[in-house]
């Protein structure tokens, strides 16, 4: 790895890093269902950004951007989902509360 | 590298501000503006097409469907917001001080420079590899898509009346 390649990896590394430690301590910390889905996409767009970076260094951009194709249809369709789920609790709780939901059954 | 860095720096602030600002809809904002500097950054890394992806869905469509998402729910009165922001201080406030650690941290940390990476040749484009290479992955996510579907469709069936 040349020393240029070398610095743009460090740099880009540092900073994904610190994005990924806010989104694992959002989902850590949060009592509400949409705030922990925020989480958990600070984590998803931690990993896209990586894999970017990851793919300059190698030289392998054209594959890399058909992964990271189908990491974004994952996400949206996950993010979707978790959304409706979120929306549904709330009819039942009133409240978007992660420690109320207790009624699990059926 | 100097606009790199400037980038790179306010991808962490909204990050951040995503996770301890006190209004969700100011959060999905800021998740919003994290998506667009990641956006640019991908541009600036020769992947024009995943930036794309990136500008349209995670910081478009992502950013709709929880913004109405919030809106269907019960916005918190003022009693209760000003209650929740001093409990909401105590979780949050390591948070930034976290960060910086991490950052110090890591800034510090003696990384090896002369590990073995592979470097590719291939001079392929990107079309090419999706629709020739990988089709499967294709087939995954029409298949994704379809779940995806059928699941908002279970959440939000409504029960009939005729229903035993």
């Amino acid at each position: 790895m040349s020393g240029n390649e070398w610095s743009v990896f460090c740099l880009f590394g540092f900073f994904i890093v610190l994005v990924f430690v806010s989104g694992i301590y959002c989902i850590l910390a949060t009592r509400n269902i949409i705030r922990a889905i925020v989480g958990w996409e600070l984590l998803v767009k931690a990993v896209t950004l990586l894999m970017t970076v990851v793919g300059y260094v190698t030289r392998q951009t054209a594959l890399i951007q058909s992964f990271i194709i189908t990491i974004v249809v994952i996400e949206v369709i996950v993010a979707t989902v978790a959304g409706g789920i979120a929306l549904r609790v709330f009819k039942y709780n009133d409240d978007l509360d992660l420690r109320k939901l207790t009624k699990l059954k059926g | 590298m100097g606009l790199n860095i400037f980038l790179l720096i306010a991808m962490t602030v909204a990050a951040v501000w995503a996770v301890i600002g006190r209004s969700l809809l100011k959060a999905m904002i800021s998740l919003a503006i994290t998506s667009i500097i990641i956006t640019i950054l991908m541009f600036r890394l020769d992947s024009p097409l995943a930036a794309v992806f990136e500008l349209s869905v995670c910081a478009g469509l992502i950013t709709v469907v929880f913004i109405s998402t919030i809106s269907l729910t019960k916005p918190m009165s003022h009693s209760e917001i000003i209650e929740q922001s001093r409990e909401r201080w105590k979780r949050y406030w390591p948070l930034p001080i976290i960060v910086v650690l991490v950052g110090l941290g890591l800034a510090f940390m003696n990384i090896p420079k002369d590990f073995p990476i592979f470097q590719g040749t291939s001079k392929m484009d990107v079309r090419t590899i999706l629709w020739n290479m990988r089709q499967l992955d294709l087939f995954g996510q029409i298949i994704i898509i379809i779940t995806g579907a059928l699941g908002i469709v279970v959440l939000f069936e409504e029960k009939r009346s005729d229903e035993w």
